[in-house]
This record gives structure tokens, C-alpha cells and sequence, in this order.
């Protein structure tokens, strides 16, 4: 496994100090068939105000890495190895209980399914001000009144009865408002979104992510959106990261990666979305195979098994890990072998048009 | 809640009435009258007859199931003119052999029976909650394997092995307990205990090995849940994720297994009333099955069910108190 760390990752972002800075980030766990390298060097920074939108496969990684950027992995059973630094503060070696404070404070997270992940036995009040608490001991009052203002903050109606609800009296899209109101009640500067959308109707969703880009707007915090859905990302990120087998494939501004994509993972990602407006007879085009097993990755390019573009046979392909090169367009990063004008050519007459855009 | 606990209760009722038929209807499928066993050698027929006489039994099934019936709910008169005993309701009739009225023998052993059965209980929650909580907290610790390997130790081990030994060592070679035997704690507190110590121990410590592989199971699927990740993310210290979050959520279940294990216990801890010689609930039922003692059997059975149906209502309102999630309906 040779990196795939690119300092080129960087070059992306905007102009002002990135808040959220990652250098050839590694989280390997020891399990009973072998290690798992669920990240395997990963760079990226994030300022404030700025969205990165992290696509790929389950297991390619993506939630591994925001896990690892909240140590919320199981210390005892993980490594890790390159840096995290937040706001400029190293975070990978720090003690648990510096983690601890720092997570919820400067770093909050909204998971998937917000009926699980919200408590059942609680009133969502009292969660949220839960939350509050936690890092404002001892202002009990305050942490009420917060809380109340946070629900109302994102849309839900009545928030002073809602409050003394319990989850399950919830509907979905309540639920996930809820939850973003208990991540942003103590104004952290990164938030992390991990498929926030993923258990909710199309049209809760779109609710959904505008909420969240008013709060950025008004909180001016940076966001790392996980998702495998494409529309998602178009919607919300400015920056895209592609993600397979624990590698970055592919790394751009959202216009770069969704409107000229040049890995071919990439490529198959934007196949898989059903179109509207495409014939309705026409099959999707789905990825073959499945993503690897992050114990035993194929040689070379991790992908090079479900390619349909591959060299092989003295290619490069199944032998050499690619790294994340720079493109023509500046900022755009690919790992991919095939030459660039080829990746643009099959783009632009083999895929464009097919895929879903 | 009121209509739901209504409808629990009437449920009740007809369970407890056809526990009631089913015992008298059992008890006369035994092929030998119950006169038999209570005449001894010298026995003829017409002794039998005027014994069956004498407890009722003469008469047709349904008279005496009713009869029965109507003692618990009116109360009724035995025998007739002078010989007139009345037994006032609820009256569950006397004892064929000592004629000692039922209800008497209930008061006297049901007490015994219960300091057995919630002394052990306190002791098998504290010890095997406790011990399994910790063990799922310290997973693969060799903390974690010390109490894997003694509660499976304490599920296989029996009461009538564990027992006596500790009678042995405890009260036989170290004399540092009295006999196990039962004293109102109300007259006199230590002694009660002294004597109850060891019945607690070896019901309490078994049963907690049940109750140790049971919480350390529940709360290890707690600990993966997404909301105990969430209360992680939000940065409370690992203290309060594990009491206030997943503790909350694990302890449910127990609570419900051991509201109906007291419930089953309450009717009889026969084994180990037997094996520490104490006359509580459970070892009168079974001698009264033995000897044929009908109003004995009915009273104790009876009030077996009465427990475990009782138990079982608790549990479910407990349920909706613990988990808003549950609605009584």
C-alpha cells in the first residue's frame, strides 16, 4: 500500500486558513481476519463557511474519516497516523478527555438516522440542552432556553411543547431538525453531516439541506457532508472528494467532479443516478461488482477489478498504486492511470451523455 | 391506562378461575382418594367412607368446586348442628390433616417464603447486574472473562450442591451462622438475618449468574446503538454515556425478567426452602401434593398464579413508565 497523499488536495479551497486541515490520514483496525485499512491517506482542508461533500460506496471510508476527525473510533482497537488539525491544533495523539471537550464544542456531528440515533427515553428538550450542558456546566436554565430557541431556529413549530416531546412523537424530517439543532447548539465551527438525508423523503430532504445552508450562512461554519447521493453534493458542496477503498480518487470543485468527472469510479457513480428526463425503458448502469474488502485490496488501483477502461496485461492498472495528480484545471486532482486526454475523451462521448445530468 | 389496567384485571379473574378448575380438576384424576392416605394401616372400607364423608368428598365434583367457590368469595359452614364450623371468606377450607385452616397456613409461610425470595433477589440484581454491566464495559478485559467463566459456573451449579456445602462450611465447621430457620424480622431483626443469610446467598448468587450473562449481553448491544454514539459525539464523559444513556436502555429488559422471576418465586422456592429446612410457601405446596391434601394444594396453587398474574401487570405498567415509547392500550 504506497500513499496517495497529495498535497495538490489542498490547492482547491478557498483563500482564508483552512479550519479543518487532514495530511495523509491513516485508520487502520486490527480485527480477527487482519487489518482493516479503512482510510489510507487521505488529505484535505476546510475552512469556515465552505463545504466539502465526501461521495463514494459504503465502506469506502468516508464515515471512517469523519468518525476519526470527532474521535469517536475505539481507541483500543484503531490507529492512526498522520494529522488532524483543527483551527490549527493537532488532534491525532491528543487524551481522550481533550477530545472529549473539543467534540459537541468545535466539532458536531448529525447522523443518518435520527431515530436511532436520538435517545427514546429522553424528551428532545432535554437532549438538546443535554448537549448545551455538556460544555456550559451548571446553567440549567439557560440550557432549556436554548434549546427551545434552537428548535425554533430550525423550523420546527411550537418548539416550547416540542421541546418536552419525546423522539418517537417526532416525524422524520422533525427528527433530523432536531438533531441539527441539538449539533448547533453550541455554535461549533465544523459540523459534520454524515448522509443526513439518506432515511428521509425527496422532499424533507431538499428541506433539509436549505436548512442547512442557511445555518452555514449564518454560523459561517465549515460543513463536511457524507453522502452517496450525487444530488446532494451538486445541491450543497463546493468541494468534492471522491472516495474508494480508503483512497481519494478524485478531488475538485463540485463543477469540476459532477460536470467533467475524469476517474472512471466517478464516471460510474453518475451512471447509477436514475435520470428524469432519460427514457424510462432504458436500464441504469450500474458499477460492476462490488466495493473491495478493505482487509485484501486489489493490486494497483483499487478499482481496477470493476473498471471497464483498464490496462491491464502490462498495464499499470493491477500493478501501480495512481496518485492524486493534478489535471488542466487547477485544483482538480485525479488518481487515475489513463492518460488525461483520453479520460476526457471517453467523458465527453461515452459518458456525457448517458449519464444523468 | 384506567381501561387498559380494567381490562388486565378481568383478565386476571378468568385466569385465575380456570387455573382454579384445572388444579381441581387434576387433583381428582389422582386414582387414590385422598381418605386413603389419611387412615393409615388399620383401614376398611367404612372408615373410608365416613373420612370422605367427614372432608366432602362424597359428593359430585362440580358440588365441591362450587362449594370451594363460594367459601372464598361468601365464605361457608362445615358440618352441621353442634360439629358446625364456620370458616369466614375468603375461606379456603381446612387442612385434611392438621385441620389448621388454610388461610392460617398461608400466613404462616408465605412470609418465609417471600424474605427468601426478595433476599436473593436483591442479591442476584446487585451482583448480577452489576457484574455483568461491568464485564460488558470491560469487554475481553480478563475481567470480562473472570465473570463470563464464574456465572457460567453459577448457571450450571444446582441449589442442592451449593447449598449444603455452604451449611457445611458456614454453620457446621466454622459455626459462624446459626441453622437457617425463619424469624419475623419484626421481632427480631438479626436473627432473621443471620438465619436467611445463607438460603439469600446460594438462591441469589445462582440465579445472578442468569442475570450477569443476561446484562452483560444487553448492555454490549446497547453500547452499539446510534444514540449511545450520539451522546459520545455530543462530548459527555464516558461516565454519563454509560449511566445516563446506555445503562437507561439496557436495564429495561431486566427489569421485566425479574419482575416476573419474583413473580414465579413468590408461589414457592421449593428447593431451596428444602434444602435449608425452612417452611415457606413452596415446600408446603409440594408436601400437601403428596399427602392429597386438597384445600392446601388449591390455596397454595391458587396463590401462586395470584402472584405471577399480579407480577406480570406490574411489569407491563412498569414498562410504559420506564419507555414512553409504550402505550398501555
Amino acid at each position: 500500500m504506497t500513499a496517495t497523499a497529495s498535497s495538490a488536495a489542498t490547492s482547491g479551497v478557498a483563500d482564508d486558513r483552512p479550519y479543518l486541515e487532514v495530511d495523509d490520514l491513516r485508520v487502520q483496525f486490527k480485527t480477527e481476519d487482519g487489518i482493516v485499512r479503512a482510510v489510507d491517506g487521505i488529505s484535505f482542508a476546510l475552512p469556515r463557511g465552505r463545504t466539502l461533500g465526501i461521495v463514494g460506496e459504503s465502506g469506502s471510508g468516508k464515515s471512517v474519516t469523519s468518525l476519526t476527525v470527532m474521535g469517536l473510533h475505539n481507541a483500543a482497537r484503531t490507529r492512526i497516523t498522520g494529522s488532524i488539525k483543527l483551527d490549527g491544533r493537532e488532534i491525532v495523539g491528543l487524551d481522550d478527555e481533550q477530545v472529549r471537550r473539543m467534540r459537541g464544542r468545535d466539532v458536531a456531528m448529525i447522523f443518518q438516522d435520527p431515530l436511532s440515533a436520538l435517545h427514546p427515553y429522553y424528551t428532545i428538550g432535554k437532549q438538546i440542552s443535554e448537549a448545551y450542558l455538556v460544555h456550559h456546566p451548571g446553567r440549567k436554565a439557560e440550557a432549556r432556553k436554548r434549546a427551545i430557541e434552537m428548535l425554533d431556529r430550525v423550523g420546527i413549530p411550537q418548539p416550547k411543547k416540542r421541546a418536552d416531546q419525546y423522539p418517537h412523537e417526532f416525524s422524520g424530517g422533525m427528527r433530523q431538525r432536531a438533531m441539527i439543532a441539538m449539533a448547533l447548539v453550541n455554535d461549533p465551527s465544523l459540523l459534520i453531516a454524515d448522509e443526513p438525508t439518506t432515511a428521509l423523503d425527496v422532499t424533507v430532504q431538499a428541506q433539509i439541506l436549505d436548512l442547512l445552508e442557511d445555518l452555514q450562512r449564518e454560523f459561517n461554519s465549515a460543513i463536511i457532508m457524507i453522502t452517496h447521493d450525487l444530488g446532494v453534493v451538486s445541491q450543497v458542496a463546493d468541494e468534492v472528494m471522491v472516495m474508494y477503498g480508503g483512497h481519494a480518487i478524485e478531488f475538485g470543485s463540485v463543477e469540476q467532479v459532477l460536470r467533467s468527472p475524469q476517474h472512471p469510479y466517478a464516471w460510474g457513480l453518475l451512471q447509477s443516478v436514475p435520470s428524469l428526463r432519460g427514457n424510462a425503458e432504458e436500464d441504469l448502469d450500474p458499477i460492476p461488482g462490488s466495493p473491495p474488502s478493505l482487509i485484501n485490496l486489489p493490486s494497483g488501483c483499487a478499482f481496477h477489478p470493476r473498471c471497464a477502461y483498464k490496462m491491464v496485461g502490462g498495464g499499470p492498472c493491477d500493478l501501480e498504486v495512481p496518485e492524486l495528480l493534478p489535471t488542466a484545471d487547477a485544483g482538480h486532482v485525479v488518481a487515475c492511470h489513463l492518460p488525461e486526454n483520453e479520460r476526457r475523451r471517453v467523458y465527453e462521448e461515452e459518458i456525457k451523455l448517458g449519464a444523468a445530468q | 391506562m384506567a381501561r387498559y389496567l380494567i381490562r388486565r384485571i378481568l383478565l386476571a379473574v378468568v385466569t385465575m378461575f380456570a387455573v382454579s378448575v384445572l388444579t381441581f380438576l387434576l387433583f381428582f384424576a389422582v386414582p387414590t382418594s385422598p381418605a386413603y392416605v389419611m387412615c393409615g394401616k388399620q383401614c376398611d372400607a367404612h372408615a373410608i367412607a365416613q373420612t370422605e364423608q367427614r372432608l366432602g368428598l362424597d359428593k359430585p365434583i362440580v358440588t365441591q368446586y362450587g362449594e370451594f367457590m363460594k367459601g372464598i368469595a361468601v365464605g361457608r359452614t362445615y358440618g352441621t348442628g353442634d360439629l358446625a364450623v364456620k370458616c369466614d371468606a375468603p375461606c379456603l377450607g381446612f387442612s385434611f390433616r392438621t385441620n389448621e385452616p388454610v388461610t392460617d397456613i398461608i400466613k404462616r409461610t408465605l412470609p418465609v417464603t417471600v424474605s427468601v425470595v426478595v433476599g436473593a433477589l436483591v442479591i442476584q440484581l446487585v451482583i448480577g447486574v452489576g457484574l455483568g454491566m461491568i464485564s460488558a464495559l470491560r469487554r475481553g478485559t480478563a475481567f470480562d472473562k473472570a465473570a463470563v467463566g464464574v456465572s457460567l459456573v453459577g448457571a450450571s451449579m444446582q441449589i442442592y450442591f451449593f447449598g449444603p456445602i455452604l451449611l457445611l462450611i458456614f454453620v457446621y465447621s466454622l459455626h459462624w451462622l446459626p441453622n437457617p430457620a425463619y424469624t419475623s424480622p419484626f421481632d427480631d431483626p438479626f436473627k432473621w438475618f443471620t438465619q436467611m443469610i445463607l438460603p439469600w446467598v446460594t438462591l441469589g448468587f445462582l440465579n445472578s449468574a442468569i442475570y450477569a450473562r443476561l446484562s452483560r449481553a444487553q448492555m454490549l448491544e446497547t453500547l452499539s446503538e446510534d444514540f449511545v454514539r450520539t451522546a459520545r459525539a455530543k462530548g459527555l464523559p464516558k461516565r454519563k454515556v454509560y449511566a445516563r444513556h446506555a445503562l437507561r436502555a439496557a436495564i429495561t429488559p431486566i427489569v421485566t425478567i425479574a419482575g416476573l422471576d419474583l413473580g414465579g418465586a413468590l408461589g414457592g422456592a421449593v428447593i431451596t426452602e428444602t434444602v435449608f429446612g425452612v417452611n415457606g410457601l413452596g415446600r408446603t405446596s409440594v408436601n400437601a401434593v403428596n399427602d392429597l391434601n386438597l384445600p392446601v394444594v388449591m390455596g397454595t396453587v391458587l396463590l401462586a398464579a395470584f402472584f405471577i398474574i399480579c407480577m406480570n401487570i406490574i411489569v407491563d405498567v412498569l414498562y410504559s413508565v420506564i419507555d414512553p415509547r409504550v402505550r398501555l392500550s
